[in-house]
């Protein structure tokens, strides 16, 4: 998905078709998903991130395709800019502040993967832990306790910041992605697009796109 | 292209236009003598922009020819927005480095960011896809409260922008030096990549096409660049007036890069250029010239920000994120509906003549159309360009200046370590936290640099490495200066920086392939200053004809004085390299326990404008190292071919900090240490933490060792073996007579060894910068 201001669309696309995927731009504009299993919203900064991160892209002409397509059952992945256009618009809990420091945060940290069983994680070895890199300022996961309890009793927490690189930006329990309900949008801050080769530093991110991949055949399949 | 520096106010007030424009009486002369009449206001006012130092070069042009611009592979030189030199698979790379100074010391924030969408804007005008930011930044004393706030500033204001538009900040340096306190210098770099058959001319070639212009609106900000256009004698303006600084946004950046892009993509324009300093007269006046033809401009079609704007406004506006795209008449609708697509106004301004004039017409304001435009103004092109005025600055030698020893000179009886009761290691754990070699974490961190998935080498090494997609290329890039010796003498400044920032590219195993640079100086109209600039030119001019690099472009910067006098002469450089194979490339850490690590190169006398002479306080009379350019020539034959044969595990440059801290670099950045011994003459200070050139840390695999003796000796390059790799400190074991025995025998009895674990180091070195500049970590 391309929104004006998008920055790692090509990253995602690139990250996508070498993940085996069947993958192309969608364009802001255009209402038509043209058949696709699963929208990715890219980082960046759409429509600049003006007034609010993500609270512009949300009303975007696309974003009612999207709304349509989750509640069809099919699979979003927002990333960073995307996961804070997805807070914006009600698709996934919870809203990213600006970071504990009140600076961009750019460096590579680790992530402990809560679940397996979901569309976006089935791919990843029992025990492993993802090493991303983050980009933002604006990506400090915050939801008021009662709701944050609820979220992660009800297995809504994804991903934590673990290990010696820790918590970067102040996330409410070092939350770094969480899933809707129904298990078929995911939103995170880290950037797997990025961690897609071991020349970049790690191809951590992959075992996300894989995941991705082999939970849409199994859906296409049925 | 940025805001334009103007030049110092001398003598009386005076009321006449062109003194209140910064022009000279004699400057004026020539203005008449080109038009064969006197000028109008409008057309004095474009003149006067148009004949600033920052866009005229006129104290410069005649140095900067000097410089070598052709050499293998250039297809677009000094004269082009960029330089694009070819690196195969029919790609090219484009980069050019430019100043933001006076605009960022006046608006940090603004300053910066307008300084990064600047230069950016010259590397996609030329058809490329920007693909890496360096920022080459100096400051006063971190220390100082002012320092902290500009620095703050500038760091957010590159990050802001950079981070925005998606591309990514991959390097460059953070320089405090006392000098830059009331001048602090914004040099940033950009590397741009591009299909050659893409590459764009900024010209307006083709009479009868049409000059559209897209982007942001035009408003007053950044009129002039310069306060002496406020005067309420000009003209009937009477509306406020604003800061001179520009104002950024990014994100319309950011639509500019796609839809620039797309239409060189569809070959939709004949020619492209950005709009920065002298607003619409540069980029008009540029286009013509480079073309040969002339363009009309119809003052009313430019779309405005604000009302009530006079012509001269408009005409030399430098607001930001603006493009000028000359278009055959018949892709006019094409071109438009991409502008659309991207939501970017665009409106056709003007047309290309074949008269060689720059006119400015205008149907008239709004709701009062005339059936007769008027002509507001009409200057060849060439007057405002190629043919603006050229001025013969005097040159004189300070009164007092040192001279480098030659190379191969004796090393002095001794440098005063031992003597001053020293410890070696001491001195190493107090240099890594120095804010001048400490990490750059706390400033890189605030850089996004892994957006665009190409970051194979990033911040916090002497030079990035971007990989090439869909190639096994790589690029590689570094930007270097060295204000401290450029104060004791700015030609060997200039030498120092050129082989430095080469030797900083080579040490990846990569072959440079061609220089731009910076020249950022003081008041040229004062005769010290300019024979500054003149020597640092020709030092520039030296290094890059003895290392076969060419110039391809580069920008000037001057009057960077304060009350508090001129900054250190600084030679900024920007090399970039390629790296024919991404698996060949070399990096600084150590990485295996038993390798053996060597030193390439020898030892040159001298610790002036060295970081340790900082620290000691004083030298004993001393000079700054020498370069030796045959064997810096050498390094660059050598270090490729090495690399791509294997026989390097890492290697690092030295610089600042001399050998200790290369060595400690090498040992934290791995995570493991070394254990070593270093031959100190009688000048152990020199040996340890001097910054002579010519010299590079390698470690080696044993097995490969005889092969890179072979492949030094083929070079005539020394190579002395320095101990293994291994453990968790850095050892480094002091023999000769500069060690232990001799220093006891005078009775000072100073550690002879360099014995630190790799945490201390490492945790002097991480918290160096934050605490300098009394920021948490």
């Amino acid at each position: 998905m391309v929104f004006p201001g998008s920055n790692c669309d090509r990253d995602a696309l690139q990250a996508a078709r070498l993940a085996g995927m069947d993958a192309q731009l969608l364009w802001h504009e255009d209402p038509d998903l043209r058949g696709s299993d699963l929208v990715i919203l890219p980082g960046g900064f759409a429509y600049g991130d003006y007034l609010r991160a993500g609270a512009l892209a949300r009303f975007s002409p696309v974003m009612g395709a999207v709304h349509a397509h989750a509640e069809r059952g099919g699979l979003v992945l927002g990333i960073c800019n995307g996961f804070q256009v997805l807070t914006e618009a009600g698709l996934v809990p919870g809203a990213l502040l600006r970071n504990a420091s009140s600076r961009f945060e750019h460096r590579w940290v680790r992530l402990s993967v809560e679940r397996r069983d979901t569309p976006f994680t089935q791919a990843v070895p029992a025990g492993v832990t993802l090493r991303l890199p983050i980009a933002h300022g604006e990506g400090c996961y915050f939801l008021p306790g009662p709701q944050l309890d609820e979220l992660e009793a009800r297995g809504g927490v994804l991903f934590r910041y673990a290990g010696p690189e820790g918590n970067p930006n102040g996330s409410a329990r070092d939350v770094a992605g969480v899933i809707n309900e129904r298990g078929n949008v995911c939103g995170l801050m880290p950037h797997p697009e990025r961690a897609s080769e071991a020349l970049l530093g790690s191809e951590d991110g992959m075992l996300l796109f894989r995941s991705l991949l082999e939970s849409a055949a199994a859906v296409a399949a049925r | 292209m940025s805001l334009a520096e103007p030049p110092v106010q001398r003598g009386q007030p005076d009321s006449a236009l062109h003194r209140v424009l910064g022009l000279t009486d004699h400057e004026f002369g020539e203005i008449s003598a080109r038009l064969g009449r006197q000028p109008n206001e409008l057309e004095l006012a474009m003149f006067s922009v148009m004949w600033s130092e920052h866009c005229s070069y006129k104290s410069s042009r005649p140095l900067l020819r000097t410089l070598p611009a052709s050499g293998e592979g250039v297809v677009a030189g000094p004269g082009e927005n960029a330089g694009v030199v070819r690196i195969g698979d029919g790609l090219a790379v484009a980069f050019k480095l430019e100043s933001h100074n006076h605009p960022s010391a006046v608006e940090p924030y603004q300053g910066a960011a307008t300084g990064v969408g600047g230069i950016l804007r010259d590397i996609f005008t030329m058809g490329a896809r920007p693909i890496a930011i360096l920022d080459a930044l100096k400051f006063g004393d971190p220390a100082d409260a002012r320092t902290r706030r500009l620095v703050r500033g500038v760091v957010r204001g590159v990050g802001g922008y950079g981070n925005c538009v998606g591309v990514p900040t991959v390097g460059g340096e953070l320089v405090f030096h006392p000098s830059y306190g009331a001048n602090p210098l914004v040099n940033v770099m950009a590397v741009g990549l591009l299909e050659e058959r893409d590459l764009t001319r900024a010209a307006a070639p083709g009479p009868g096409n049409l000059a559209v212009l897209f982007g942001s609106t035009t408003g007053r900000d950044g009129i002039g660049g310069a306060s002496v256009l406020a005067s309420a004698t000009f003209g009937e303006a009477d509306c406020a007036k604003r800061p001179t600084v520009q104002v950024g946004d990014p994100f319309a950046e950011k639509l500019l890069i796609e839809a620039s892009l797309e239409l060189i993509g569809e070959r939709l324009v004949e020619g492209l250029q950005d709009l920065g300093a002298a607003g619409i007269t540069c980029a008009v006046a540029e286009t013509a010239d480079r073309a040969g033809t002339g363009m009309v401009v119809d003052l009313a079609a430019i779309p405005r920000r604000e009302v009530g704007m006079a012509p001269f406004e408009v005409m030399i506006s430098e607001s930001q994120e603006r493009m000028l795209a000359i278009v055959r008449p018949e892709r006019l609708e094409a071109v438009l509906a991409i502008c659309a697509r991207w939501g970017l106004l665009a409106a056709v301004i003007g047309r290309v003549t074949d008269d060689g004039d720059v006119t400015v017409i205008s149907r008239g304001g709004a709701g009062q159309e005339q059936a007769e435009p008027r002509e507001l103004a009409r200057i060849p092109a060439r007057a405002l360009t190629s043919d603006a005025i050229l001025h013969a600055r005097e040159a004189r030698p300070p009164t007092h200046s040192r001279r480098a020893p030659a190379p191969g000179a004796a090393v002095l009886p001794h440098d005063g370590l031992p003597e001053r009761g020293m410890d070696p290691g001491a001195v190493l754990v107090s240099l890594l936290g120095d804010p001048n070699l400490a990490s750059r974490a706390w400033l890189t961190a605030q850089y996004d640099a892994t957006v665009g998935s190409d970051t194979v080498e990033g911040n916090e090494r002497a030079a990035a490495v971007i990989r090439v997609k869909g190639t096994r290329k790589a690029l590689v890039m570094a930007t270097d200066a060295n204000a401290r010796v450029g104060l004791l003498d700015p030609y060997l400044g200039a030498l120092t920086a050129v082989v430095e920032c080469a030797r900083n590219v080579a040490v990846t195993g990569a072959r440079p392939l061609g220089v731009t640079n910076c020249l950022n100086f003081g008041d040229p109209e004062r005769a010290e200053e300019y024979w500054r600039l003149q020597e640092a030119v020709r030092g520039l001019g030296d290094a890059c004809r003895a290392l076969g690099l060419p110039v391809t472009g580069g920008n000037v910067s001057l009057y960077n004085e304060s009350p508090e006098g001129a900054i250190a002469p600084t030679t900024q450089i920007g090399i970039v390299g390629l790296l024919e194979d991404v698996e060949w490339r070399v990096g600084p850490a150590f990485r295996a326990e038993g390798d053996l690590v060597a030193l390439l190169g020898d030892t040159v006398p001298g610790l002036a404008g060295s970081i340790y002479a900082e620290h000691a306080g004083s030298v004993p009379d001393d000079r700054p190292p020498g370069v030796d350019l045959a064997r810096e020539a050498a390094l660059l034959a050598f270090l490729p071919e090495a690399a791509s044969r294997g026989l390097l595990r890492s290697a690092q440059d030295v610089s600042g900090g001399g050998l200790a801290v290369a060595l400690a670099e090498c040992a934290m950045w791995g995570d493991l240490g070394a254990h070593l011994q270093v031959s100190v003459g009688s000048a152990p200070a020199a040996e340890l933490f001097g910054e002579g050139p010519g010299r590079v840390v390698v470690s080696v695999n044993p097995t490969c060792w005889t092969d890179l003796q072979a492949l030094a000796l083929r070079h005539d390059l020394p190579l002395r073996s320095l101990g293994t790799v291994g453990g968790h400190r850095l050892r480094i074991k002091l023999t000769g007579e500069g060690a232990t025995g001799a220093a006891e025998d005078r009775g000072s009895g100073v550690a002879d060894e360099v014995d630190e674990a790799l945490a201390v180091l490492r945790h002097a070195w991480q918290s160096g910068l934050p605490r300098a500049l009394g920021e948490s970590g």
